[in-house]
This record gives C-alpha cells, sequence and structure tokens, in this order.
C-alpha cells in the first residue's frame, strides 16, 4: 500500500478550500456524509458534498425513482431533502464532528431564494456552496436557471451577494455550449465551477408501454457518461481561470486522472459511491501510484496536462 | 445498529431449487454475526461497468456458527443471470447487514409470504427465539412451493395455497387468512410477498385489530440511504425502505 493517505503531495486548492485529497462526494450520491461512517473515515476524503439541500423541505418525485440503464443509471429524485432548517439543527452540528470540509450542494426556485438560503448557510462548518442550477428533476429551479446564461449568472450574483464562503456553480451538460455557461457564471463571480451533472434521458419498459420513472425522465450518470463529462472539462478548462471540480462517471482512479489531465483540480465520485462505498477514501492509493509511476511530484503538475498547451514538467 | 461492512464473500454453494430460482450459500462472518432477521444485504454481481449496481437481496438464513449466510433469489434480468453462474469458491462483494429487521417480541406470530417474500421471512421462522410460528404461504403451483422443505422443520403450522390448486387449498393466502386470525388468537402477523397480497394482508389485520409487520421492496441503488431511491410516503414523515426499514408496522407506511 502507498504511504499515507495525508500525503501532501495530493492537496489541493478550490478557490481557497484547501482539500487533503482531490476527491469529494458529488451531490446526492452521498447523502450528508454521515451514512457512509461505517465504510471509510470521513476525515480523509478531500470534502464533503451534500445532497441538494433547498430552503423548505421537498418530497421530490412520486413513483420509480431510479431505474439502472447500459453502463450507468437514471435518477428523478426530485431534490428530496429535509430543508434547511433540519439541515442546520440536525445534519451540520453531527458532520461537524469531523474534521472535513462541508460543501453544501444548494437549490431554490428563483434567484433570490437562493441567495435568502446561501444567507442562512453562512455559518460556521460550511465551508463551500455548491450552486445546484443543474437539477434536470425539478420543474421549478434547478436547470431552468442552468441552461440560460443570464438566468445562471443571476443565481450567482444573489449567491455571492450574501455568502462569505467559497461559492462553487455546478453546470448542466443539457446545453447547447457548455463553455458559454462556464465563462457567463465566470463573469458573474463564481469562485469554481463543477461539472458535469445528469444527462437527461428516458427509458421504457416495452412490456407495459410506458416509461419506468415516475417523473418520465431522468439524470443518466454512471460510467456511460464519462468521455462527454471529460469533453465538458477539457472545453471549459480552456477557457475559464476559475478551477474546476470535475465528476461524471469516474469508477477508480484512473478515471480521476483523466479529469485532472482535462483541467480538473480536483474530482467528485458520484455513482460509483453506490457501487463501493470506500471509494472515496481508497481511490486516493491508486492516484499516488499513478503518481509515482509517472514521477510526479504534485497533483498540481497533472492538472492540464492533457489540454493543447498542456504538459508534465519535464525533471 | 450494527456495522455495515463490504466484505468480500467466498460462495460456499448454490442449489437450483426450481426453475427459477436458486439458493447462494456466502461465507461472510462478519455479515453473519451481526444480523438480525428480515436485514438484507446489497451484492455486487459482476465487478464491470454493466450491470453497474448491486442487487438487494433479503438474508434467507444465517449460521453463526460457520458464518455462512443464504440468499434465495429468483433469476430475473441481467444481475440475477450473472448470479446464476457464480460458482463455487469465487467470490463476490457484499454490503451488509442493511436495513431494520422484524419486530421479535410476538408470542404467537403468524408468518404470511408469497413468492420470494418468502426468503426473509425464513430468517424470521428461524430466528422467533424458541417460539414456533404458523406459517401461511402462497405460491402459482406445487412448483414453487419448494418452501415448505425450509420451513416445515422449525415452525408450527404449515398452511399452502396456489393459484391453480396444485397443492393446498386453491386461490391466494387471502382465502385462508380471515379464517385462521379469526380462529387464533396470533399476536402479531408478519408478511412479505407482491404489493396486492401485502396490502390485503394488513388491511384484514388492521380489521381484526392484530399488529401486522410488512417488508416493503422498492427499487434501490444504494441500500445505504444517501441515494432517496426508495424513499416513499409514511405518516407525516417521508420514509426510506432500506434504512427506516424494509421492515415497517403496516400503520407507518402511507404509500404502497
Ligand atoms: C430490500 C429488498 C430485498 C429483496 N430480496 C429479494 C430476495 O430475497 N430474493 C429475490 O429474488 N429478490 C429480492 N429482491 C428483488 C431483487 O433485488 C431483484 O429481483 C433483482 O435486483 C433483479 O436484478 P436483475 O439484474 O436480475 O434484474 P433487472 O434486469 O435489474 O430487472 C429485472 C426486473 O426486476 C425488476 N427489479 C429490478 N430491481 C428491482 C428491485 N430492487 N426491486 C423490485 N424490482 C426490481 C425490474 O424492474 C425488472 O422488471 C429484493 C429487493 C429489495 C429492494
Ligand atoms: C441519485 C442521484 C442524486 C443526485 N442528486 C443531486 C443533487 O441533489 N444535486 C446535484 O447537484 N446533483 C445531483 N446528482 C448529480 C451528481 O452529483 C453528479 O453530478 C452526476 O451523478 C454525475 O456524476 P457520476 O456519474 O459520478 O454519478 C445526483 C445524482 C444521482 C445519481
Amino acid at each position: 500500500m502507498v504511504k499515507g493517505l495525508y500525503d501532501n503531495r495530493l492537496n489541493t486548492n478550490i478557490a481557497g478550500l484547501k482539500m487533503k485529497t482531490p476527491i469529494t462526494t458529488a451531490s446526492g450520491t452521498f447523502g450528508f456524509g454521515l451514512e457512509f461512517t461505517d465504510f471509510l473515515d470521513l476525515e480523509k476524503v478531500g470534502a464533503v458534498t451534500t445532497k441538494g439541500t433547498t430552503l423548505e423541505p421537498r418530497a421530490g418525485n412520486k413513483g420509480q425513482r431510479a431505474v439502472e440503464t447500459p453502463a450507468g443509471m437514471l435518477n428523478c429524485i426530485g431534490l428530496e431533502n429535509p430543508g434547511s432548517d433540519y439541515f442546520l439543527k440536525e445534519t451540520l452540528p453531527e458532520l461537524k464532528k469531523y474534521k472535513v470540509p462541508v460543501i453544501v450542494n444548494i437549490a431554490g426556485s428563483s434567484p433570490e431564494e437562493y441567495g435568502e438560503l446561501a444567507a442562512k448557510l453562512d455559518v460556521k462548518g460550511v465551508d463551500a456552496l455548491e450552486i445546484n442550477i443543474s437539477c434536470p428533476n425539478v420543474k421549478h429551479g434547478g436547470i431552468a436557471f442552468g441552461t440560460c446564461p443570464e438566468s445562471a449568472a443571476e443565481v450567482v450574483e444573489q449567491v455571492k451577494k450574501n455568502t462569505s464562503k467559497v461559492v462553487i456553480t455546478k453546470l448542466s451538460p443539457n446545453v447547447t455550449s457548455v463553455t458559454e455557461m462556464a465563462l457567463a457564471v465566470e463573469a458573474a463571480g463564481t469562485d469554481a465551477i463543477s461539472l458535469i451533472n445528469t444527462l437527461i434521458g428516458v427509458k421504457i419498459d416495452i412490456h407495459r408501454q410506458k416509461p419506468v420513472l415516475g417523473n418520465i425522465t431522468g439524470g443518466l450518470s454512471g460510467p456511460c457518461v464519462r468521455p462527454v463529462a471529460v469533453k465538458m472539462c477539457y472545453d471549459v478548462a480552456q477557457v475559464v481561470k476559475v478551477p474546476i471540480i470535475g465528476m461524471g462517471g469516474i469508477m477508480n482512479a484512473e478515471d480521476a486522472i483523466e479529469f485532472f489531465l482535462a483541467g480538473a483540480s480536483a474530482v467528485a465520485v458520484g455513482t460509483a459511491n453506490f457501487v463501493d462505498p470506500t471509494i472515496a477514501e481508497t481511490i486516493c492509493h491508486g492516484i499516488l501510484e499513478y503518481m509515482d509511476d509517472h514521477k510526479i511530484k504534485k497533483l498540481s503538475d497533472m492538472i492540464g496536462a492533457a489540454l493543447p498547451e498542456g504538459k508534465l514538467p519535464t525533471k | 445498529m450494527a456495522k455495515k461492512v463490504v466484505v468480500e464473500g467466498k460462495v460456499i454453494g448454490q442449489h437450483v431449487l426450481n426453475i427459477t430460482t436458486k439458493q447462494i450459500d456466502v461465507k461472510a462472518p462478519e455479515i453473519a454475526q451481526s444480523a438480525v432477521p428480515g436485514q438484507f444485504v446489497n451484492v455486487q454481481v459482476s465487478k464491470r461497468n454493466s450491470p453497474l449496481l448491486r442487487r438487494p437481496f433479503g438474508i434467507a438464513s444465517v449460521n453463526k456458527e460457520t458464518g455462512i449466510i443464504t440468499m434465495i433469489y429468483r433469476i430475473l434480468g441481467d444481475g440475477t443471470k450473472i448470479l446464476r453462474d457464480v460458482c463455487s469458491g469465487d467470490e463476490i462483494s457484499i454490503v451488509g447487514p442493511l436495513g431494520k429487521g422484524f419486530d421479535l417480541k410476538a408470542k404467537k406470530p403468524l408468518i404470511v409470504g408469497g413468492g420470494l417474500g418468502l426468503a426473509p421471512l425464513l430468517s424470521l421462522a428461524e430466528g422467533m427465539e424458541g417460539k414456533k410460528a404458523d406459517v401461511l404461504m402462497g405460491g402459482r403451483c406445487e412448483d414453487d412451493m419448494f418452501w415448505t422443505d425450509y420451513f416445515a422443520p422449525i415452525s408450527n403450522n404449515v398452511y399452502v395455497t396456489t393459484d391453480d390448486g396444485s397443492m393446498g387449498i386453491k386461490g391466494t393466502v387471502m382465502a385462508v387468512l380471515p379464517k385462521l386470525l379469526a380462529a387464533n388468537k396470533y399476536d402479531c402477523v408478519y408478511v412479505c410477498g407482491p404489493e396486492p397480497m401485502m396490502k390485503a394482508v394488513a388491511a384484514e389485520c388492521m380489521k381484526q385489530k392484530i399488529k401486522c409487520q410488512v417488508s416493503l421492496e422498492k427499487y434501490m441503488a444504494c441500500g445505504l440511504g444517501a441515494c432517496l431511491s426508495c424513499s416513499c410516503e409514511g405518516i407525516g414523515e417521508r420514509i426510506k425502505v432500506c434504512t427506516d426499514g424494509p421492515v415497517f408496522w403496516a400503520e407507518e407506511v402511507g404509500e404502497w
């Protein structure tokens, strides 16, 4: 086994958010972190990103909410969450017991609501906010803001105005130009960008002649989306200056490394948590091994190395 | 609650029970030690990316001495077709024990099951702590009723119904249940099976004022309470089948 996971070769910095490993957990796939403490040491995860949280509790969608598809899954949870009051009163105090940065994923139905939520979460124990403007499974909010550069910018401005935390904006792949969206949120002041959220899809039950999911459409995640995600990371990394958290189908260290080489400063593991609940901690072993094999001294040396102008530093 | 673990379990053996059903025995001592009746495991049928997600199966039997856990499963789709071909000596990754099990306090229990719903109920019959339960089981035909061999040695009376009348009484469990409840002083009914059956059993128990526990099945991805795929409406609050259940008191379930 490789030395310690606190090996400082893995340190990364997302606009001031210091992470001991470049791994966070994709929102909605890791609960609030506490669900996984039987399987891993939360303090050895770079940062915990929570389930999407809204001002008021939400019940989510009716009917079947998930279904497996080739090398992936569709979900239409619909942002079920216990709401911000519950989060602040019950969940955050528990999370605070662990020395791990906390990124709270937030969603709202208007720019003002995002702002209000950001202000409410501007408390000790929250280290960053990830703005979810890309949830494909709710009618109000979410993706409506994620597909229009002006609306996205408005949300980012509202959040920035109301928080002292690092602000990460999570982009949707369901757009014509992800770079246009990235530039819009960067101009609006986001400190970092995360991408991608899920791709919209449908699965039909041919025996019932009906869509499988209660919401009809769902968000596609898992290994099948990875090439799309890597491409978007690769493109966005060439046009923005803010750091990127890459995600989409990362199942192991090799997959994560693709994103670093495509310009991501950190990555999130999502659907993989369902398959291997230890992955958010153990994936680092493979990254360190790769760095040993390729004589890479620190993570930052490989960030963007596969971009047109990029390369690994020569010894 | 007992610690959940992820283990590579060695497959001890598989047995064919009928054309679509198999039993698999896996050595997983950490899970065997702490599992309680009604809990389930999440099994990785393949290390490849497709099928991707683990498949949930009830724990049908546990041997704490040998550390072997038994699952009984129906061969349905891609995942169970791969599981069907797993050989003795192979290792499979198992996460468990998951969920909350049955309440074991009943003095005179009745177990009611249909189809693969009988799998978790077997661990209940086994684990009733000295009390032998009566069992009412339903199936399509005699070929489905291999279950009697499992339940008979560890139960009190076993009643069988089949849709086609090829074994026991013709009809569903509902052809027998009302009379059975009226004639006996059961203090708790435990039911697992197809949803319409569980609903009907729960309604009859309610009518005859007998406590009833149901073990629900909903599509789930993580089994850990994180993805919320299996979240449904309880009474006044949301319930997650994977961590708040799969076993619930019938009156806790708001949406079937
Ligand atoms: C808590 C729990 C306990 C279970 N215990 C048992 C058990 O002891 N024995 C047993 O045979 N089965 C059990 N099941 C159901 C079992 O998980 C599914 O049959 C299995 O996942 C099917 O996998 P597959 O790849 O073969 O089928 P797939 O190709 O995934 O699907 C085939 C068919 O099965 C349905 N299906 C798939 N997954 C589920 C699911 N999670 N719930 C309901 N339907 C599903 C699909 O909708 C489809 O119609 C349990 C399910 C849950 C949630
Ligand atoms: C069950 C499920 C729930 C999700 N919930 C959220 C959410 O609440 N907020 C959000 O921004 N993204 C959510 N996502 C998207 C993931 O965070 C991630 O962007 C996406 O799944 C791609 O990564 P993956 O392929 O590694 O899973 C969810 C994904 C899944 C599978």
